[in-house]
């Protein structure tokens, strides 16, 4: 088990690098200039001067080779210096410390509502199979993955307003310090979000449990007399769960992307509107470390799945 | 492996087509419902100019967020266009980036996944290095990223979704392929001779391609779900272009009480052409590619 720890930890730092690599490279090769739009504001570049030009370049960095650029940022990063906002001027990381947290609950949220809607669905779809029920939630799953988060977003707010002519609470408390509040502001952000996951992981629980439930092994606890309950429960829903904790990892970066959407429906001041702020002003090193940040985030809970699941099913860490 | 057989006709291939059609119709009724929908939105995107009571770019100050009625009969937008137009017209844009960013996108991946598994060694490795480093980001958040830099327009959301496509359409191919060229008849192939073209054109791609089809259908729907996210995020296509997407802005919190049909069918429009994909791709997933099935 060590030994394979070991493996995925000292792989994860090549992926780490390379990962800041695509960031790096989206962000800097792809066409568009930020000094052009820093020193031009809203008249392009008809309002910038070379010299204005210039001097906007040096202050920001831009004007050194990408190369340069790039070691700086890593370099900056092994440091915990997230890199300093061209709008603001102020270090990133003092507004990710506000945002990410926010962000981060919203998801974990979803993830809940989601597992919570897709294992009962997905599990009693697979035990009742063809039935109405089966028929009914595999419909319905096709469905759901089917609705566009940003469109569930809008109807719920408009259920909201319009039935109940209530409004979540704008803005964010921290749990801690304002739970009721807190919850309200989040419940039905994450409900929005997790409800078109659900969809997606209860499809891979209800095939999952299929193929368990062809095995051998289920076929002989039946054969020995167990009740129903206990072999579905006991002997292939264990089983099952395995491939589906792989498809959660990913569907929790799924989720992280998805709070964009959900927080710019909901007003949630979120790490999502700060990005779509940084995009919309071109303060790209903001850009640069929301983007590395999810992705770091999706590249551990993806790393921790996997050891769970290696210490779980010894074929793993074996092959 | 397909010596032996008669060379396929013009007729017989006729004869197959329709008898695996009317196979498909009795087996999987709800991939032809699929299917029924998707013609639905080319027979909509193509006839679009002779569908729309308006131009979807007219103005009509008079009828800002005007109710539905005999004249507009999805009402009026924020700027007083008329909704059913724009609807009309966004089919085409979602089915325009829905097939062009796949067309490309997981072509290229999948082009990228065959080659890396057939070459093996240290190309496969740096592959799929690279692809592993582009899985992580979420596609909403690096389409975004993308968007920001290139800006909007209609072009760059395809080149943003076909980078996004790229990397999981490369790894499913390369899986496949994996399975394929360790399959015997394929180690015999090699035993005898059996050149490198001869091997992917004769033996891979044959193998490969249900999976492929299978994976370009559904993933047309993630594609035009990715645009209308962007362009109702603002970052997609520009603002006055009829995306789905984008005429569900219109109908975030600022907008709800004046015009709730804004938000109503540009969602409804995609939910049912992405189900009908979804549909289809299930069906024919359940057809061409058993392994798959669920």
């Amino acid at each position: 088990m060590w030994r394979y720890v070991a493996k995925r930890l000292a792989l994860f730092v090549p992926t780490l690098l390379l990962v800041s690599l695509v960031i790096f490279g989206i962000i800097h090769v792809l066409p568009g200039d930020p000094a052009v739009l820093l020193a031009g504001g809203a008249e392009g570049l008809a309002g910038a001067s070379a010299e204005k030009l210039a001097a906007v370049r040096q202050k920001l960095g831009t004007d050194q080779p990408l190369h340069w650029q790039y070691t700086r940022w890593v370099a900056g990063l092994v440091r915990g210096d997230l890199g300093t906002s061209f709008v603001y001027g102020t270090p990133v990381i003092d507004d990710l410390r506000a945002r990410f947290p926010v962000s981060l609950q919203l998801a974990v949220m979803a993830f809940v509502v989601a597992h919570l809607i897709a294992l009962p669905l997905g599990c009693l779809s697979a035990v009742r199979r063809n039935s109405v029920f089966d028929y009914l939630a595999r419909v319905a799953t096709i469905a759901g993955v089917s609705v566009p988060y940003f469109w569930l977003a809008v109807l719920i707010v408009y259920g909201l307003v319009r039935v109940f002519g209530w409004l979540p609470p704008l803005g964010y408390q921290a749990i801690w310090e304002e739970p009721w509040t807190n919850l309200q502001q989040l419940v039905f952000p994450a409900l929005a979000l997790g409800a078109a996951d659900a969809a997606f992981v209860g499809r891979l629980t209800r095939s999952a449990m299929l193929d368990v439930l062809r095995e051998d092994y289920v076929r002989t606890a039946r054969a020995k007399g167990l009740a129903d309950g206990s072999v579905v429960w006991r002997h292939a829903m264990k089983n099952a769960l395995l491939p589906v904790a792989t498809v959660s990892g990913w569907s929790f970066g799924r989720l992280m992307g998805g709070t964009v959407i959900t927080e710019a429906v909901f007003l949630v001041p979120g790490m999502g509107s700060l990005l779509l702020d940084g995009l919309s002003r071109r303060d790209f090193p903001l850009v640069q470390a929301i983007v590395l940040l999810v992705a770091v985030v999706v590249l551990v809970v993806n790393l921790a799945v996997d050891l769970v699941y290696a210490w779980l099913d010894p074929r793993i860490r074996y092959a | 492996m397909r010596r032996g057989q008669p060379r396929p006709t013009l007729r017989g291939l006729r004869v197959r087509i329709g008898g695996a059609s009317r196979v498909f119709l009795r087996d999987q009724p709800l991939a032809a419902a699929g299917g029924l929908l998707v013609l639905l939105l080319v027979g909509v995107a193509l006839a679009a100019p002779r569908l729309a009571p308006f131009d979807p770019y007219e103005l009509h100050v008079d009828r800002k967020f005007a109710a539905p009625s005999r004249e507009m009969l999805l009402g009026g937008d924020q700027l007083g266009r008329d909704v059913l137009s724009r609807l009309l017209f966004g089919a085409r844009i979602s089915l325009y980036v829905g097939l062009t960013s796949v067309g490309i996108g997981v072509s290229l991946g999948a082009l990228v996944g065959v080659l890396s598994a057939y070459a093996g060694g240290l190309t496969d490795l740096v592959v799929q290095r690279l692809v592993d480093a582009l899985m992580p980001f979420p596609p909403i958040v690096l389409g975004l990223a993308m968007m920001g830099v290139l800006g909007s327009s209609i072009h760059n959301v395809v080149l943003a979704l076909v980078i996004v496509l790229m990397p999981g359409a490369a790894r499913t191919l390369r899986a496949q392929t994996l399975g394929v060229v360790g399959q015997e008849y394929v180690q015999a192939s090699i035993a005898l001779g059996g050149g490198t073209w001869r091997l992917i054109g004769h033996h891979i791609l044959p193998n490969v391609m249900g999976t492929y089809i299978v994976l370009a259908t559904m993933t047309i729907g993630h594609a035009i779900v990715a645009e209308a996210s962007l362009s109702f995020l603002g970052v997609g296509v520009p603002p006055d272009v009829p995306s789905w997407g984008a005429m569900t802005t219109a109908a975030t919190l600022e907008h709800a009480a004046r015009g709730p049909w804004l938000a109503v069918y540009p969602g409804l429009a995609i939910s049912l052409v992405v189900f009908g994909f979804n549909l289809l791709g299930d069906g024919l997933r359940d057809v061409l590619d058993p392994r798959l099935r669920g």
